[in-house]
């Protein structure tokens, strides 16, 4: 193997500026993202267990289409083909007015896909508390409401804690997807300092070391919050 | 909306096929690769003998904080570098995948194998079955059962995943649908029919899964 | 034969086992019993070296289980262990269950291994069901599987752990009618297990163990009519007023 080392070069100005401003847009489309995909997800998945026949369905459609289409082919399409089939005044002012398109539609685009992937979790968080409280809940009196507010969701948020920290790892990794519309986050930045130095090892490596320390951090906020809201003695049917 | 161009899609029906054929290709000897891979790390990481459960506990962490992109990114670099001499894009991009998606499929099996009750090795040394042999006989057929639907699952995953080597150009169904948007100027036909036909192959393994899950509750 | 001298074995700081000596003669039937908790499984999973020990040593048929030098496999293959949960192969048949080792260890050829399992099925009276999966079985019958795979690898002696405790009660004696069967044709038996029926039946020693600790060991008459310690009359009292 032949291969000159630099290490050096990460801390020249300009690609370390490179560095910081990706792991900035990183962070921006991850957690934007996040809370998108929180928002939607949530209501889905409740969506998805509920009785009503007809918001069922809907809510299943929803998973089904965003977690069988490729998240590569969802940003393609919120970034080429929906300005494209919206009404002709709107079409114009996506493309000409809205203010950073790629990040816009990055946050959009993975937000929503990671929202069927967050459903999924919530409806198995609810599905595991089981049949039995819920009969003891409506037994009790308690309308579907508050069946939800008061038993289901408590209990399924504890639950789905662990699958869901490794969802909010998933969203900073998928983040990086959002070079392929232009967007210039951490994965692309370290290539593109690997293009303009012919230094990879390094480029990549720091990419690297920044994406484990991000997930080494989310792990340990997650085992905080585990640990905070577990219920004694209780073990779900997850 | 209205002008809707199909023909387009008709027109390059051959050279979409022929991407189409890349990308399951592709996905097919990456699952075969990643399971095997993912097997023998998921046996290391429950070995007991510190040096190789260390060793495949810090590979199998450190895969799964990266992105996709970046993996293939890395072995885009490194494999030619380590060879000493090109070997052509789609070596490079299977080798990313198998060592990517092992990550991933070693953790799947490791849970189960450990879903397996103790009793069942007990009963294997019992009878003076030697490690590998109750590997081999008891625990690895029975874990393997217990985990064909969501081995289906991460299949149908690593089938979408496949679509990221259009960072590095390599002529997938993704990158073919895209060179066909760009060329002949119709991104909305393109993308469209390649997120359909996306859709009808992941929804397809979707149903099978479900199907498998049935089977084994049944 | 099998020889257990001064072992203990702690989880942690947990002890789980306290300086335990006993013996098994060639040819004799010794039933462990006690509270829950009180150790005896653990004991008779030392015997075959499913569990390690931290003190003490174990001699069956000359080999010292305790030594790490010992091929342990080797051992195993001449000592037929029966499990609280059965433990059958799920994914195989009965008949695949009581060849496998027989060809995989004892290298036996498949013709050789079947004739042996066919007739040890045919003894526990389940040759028609010799081609179905354990799963199909009911819990009485997993079991009788269960100690014909033992039996089929020829052991010298058969170790019980609480053989019958996860059978619905109706099915409790036709695994006990086989363990009294086998025992009166001789073999070498340790069982642990709360049927004190069955002890006072055929073993030739009680072995009360209570805290990690053998606290006696009896023969099985003197164990019944006379017990010693406070805590065997309490278990006594307990087990049989029912």
């Amino acid at each position: 193997m032949n291969y000159n080392w630099n290490w050096s070069v990460l801390f020249e100005e300009e690609y370390l500026g490179w560095l910081i401003s990706g792991v900035g847009w990183t962070f921006a489309v991850a957690l934007v993202a996040w809370v998108l995909a929180l928002a939607v997800g949530v209501l889905v998945g409740v969506g998805r267990t509920l009785p009503s026949k007809p918001v069922a369905f809907i809510c299943t459609a929803y998973v089904e289409l965003f977690r069988n289409v490729p998240l590569l082919v969802q940003l393609f399409l919120w970034y080429f083909v929906v300005p494209e089939i919206v009404p002709d005044d709107m079409g114009r002012w996506l493309k000409r007015d809205l203010p950073n398109p790629e990040y816009v539609t990055a946050v959009i685009g993975l937000g929503l896909y990671t929202a069927s992937r967050v459903a999924e979790q919530v409806r198995a968080g609810i599905n595991a508390v089981g049949s039995g409280l819920t009969n003891a809940a409506y037994a009790n009196g308690f309308s579907t409401a508050q069946t939800y507010r008061y038993v289901l969701l408590p209990i399924s948020f504890r639950l789905i804690v662990p699958p869901m920290t490794s969802e909010f790892l998933t969203i900073f990794k998928n983040s990086s997807l959002a070079l392929t519309i232009g967007l210039l986050e951490l994965t692309a930045q370290s290539q593109q300092i690997a293009e303009y130095t012919f230094q990879g090892f390094e480029a990549f490596t720091a990419a690297t070391v920044i994406y484990v320390v991000i997930a080494l951090g989310a792990t340990l906020i997650a085992q905080l919050l585990e640990k905070h809201t577990r219920i004694p003695g209780f073990v779900g049917k997850a | 909306m209205s002008d809707f161009d199909l023909s387009v899609i008709a027109d390059n029906l051959p050279f979409l096929w022929q991407g189409l054929q890349l990308s399951l290709f592709l996905t097919l000897l990456a699952i075969v690769g990643g399971i095997i891979l993912g097997t023998v790390l998921a046996l290391m990481r429950l070995s007991g003998f510190a040096p190789l459960s260390l060793f495949a506990a810090a590979y199998v962490n450190l895969i799964r904080s990266v992105p996709l992109i970046l993996v293939i990114f890395w072995f885009y670099f490194l494999v030619p570098l380590a060879l000493g001499r090109p070997i052509g894009g789609f070596y490079s991009a299977l080798i990313a995948f198998v060592m990517f998606e092992a990550a991933y499929y070693s953790e799947i099996i490791r849970a189960g194998i450990q879903s397996i009750r103790k009793g069942q090795v007990h009963a294997g040394q019992a009878t003076g079955l030697s490690y590998w042999q109750i590997q081999r006989y008891v625990v690895l057929p029975q874990a393997f059962r217990n985990m064909i639907p969501i081995l289906v699952t991460q299949g149908i995953i690593l089938f979408q995943d496949t679509s990221l080597v259009f960072v590095v150009s390599l002529r997938d169904f993704m990158t073919v649908s895209s060179i066909v948007a760009r060329t002949e100027g119709r991104l909305a036909e393109m993308y469209v029919f390649a997120a359909l036909v996306y859709f009808v192959i992941c929804f397809a393994g979707s149903l099978l899964v479900r199907h498998l899950q049935k089977a084994k509750t049944a | 034969m099998i020889t257990i001298t001064d072992i203990s074995k702690w989880y942690g700081s947990f002890q789980v086992l306290a300086d335990c000596t006993t013996a098994v003669e060639k040819g004799e039937v010794v039933v462990v019993c006690g509270p829950s908790g009180s150790g005896k499984s653990t004991l008779i999973k030392c015997v075959n070296g499913l569990e390690p020990v931290q003190k003490g040593s174990i001699n069956v048929e000359g080999i010292e289980v305790t030594d790490k030098s010992t091929n342990l496999t080797k051992l195993r293959a001449r000592i037929g262990m029966v499990f609280q949960h059965f433990e059958l192969y799920p994914h195989m048949s009965v008949r695949e269950n009581l060849c496998l080792a027989q060809e995989k260890v004892l290298r036996r050829s498949r013709d050789e291994a079947n004739a042996k399992a066919e007739a040890l099925i045919d003894r526990v009276g389940l040759l028609p069901h010799i081609e179905k999966h354990p799963g199909q079985l009911s819990g009485g019958q997993q079991q009788r599987v269960a100690i014909s795979r033992a039996l089929a690898m020829d052991p010298i002696a058969m170790l019980f752990d609480e053989p019958t405790s996860a059978l619905d009660p109706e099915m409790i004696n036709e695994v006990l009618d086989v363990m009294v069967e086998l025992a009166q044709d001789g073999m070498t038996m340790m069982v642990v297990t709360h049927e004190m029926g069955f002890a006072r039946k055929v073993a030739d020693r009680v072995v009360f163990m209570d805290d990690g600790r053998i606290v006696e060991d009896r023969v099985t008459d003197q164990f019944f009519d006379h017990p010693e310690s406070e805590r065997a009359q309490d278990f006594l009292g307990k087990i049989l007023n029912h």
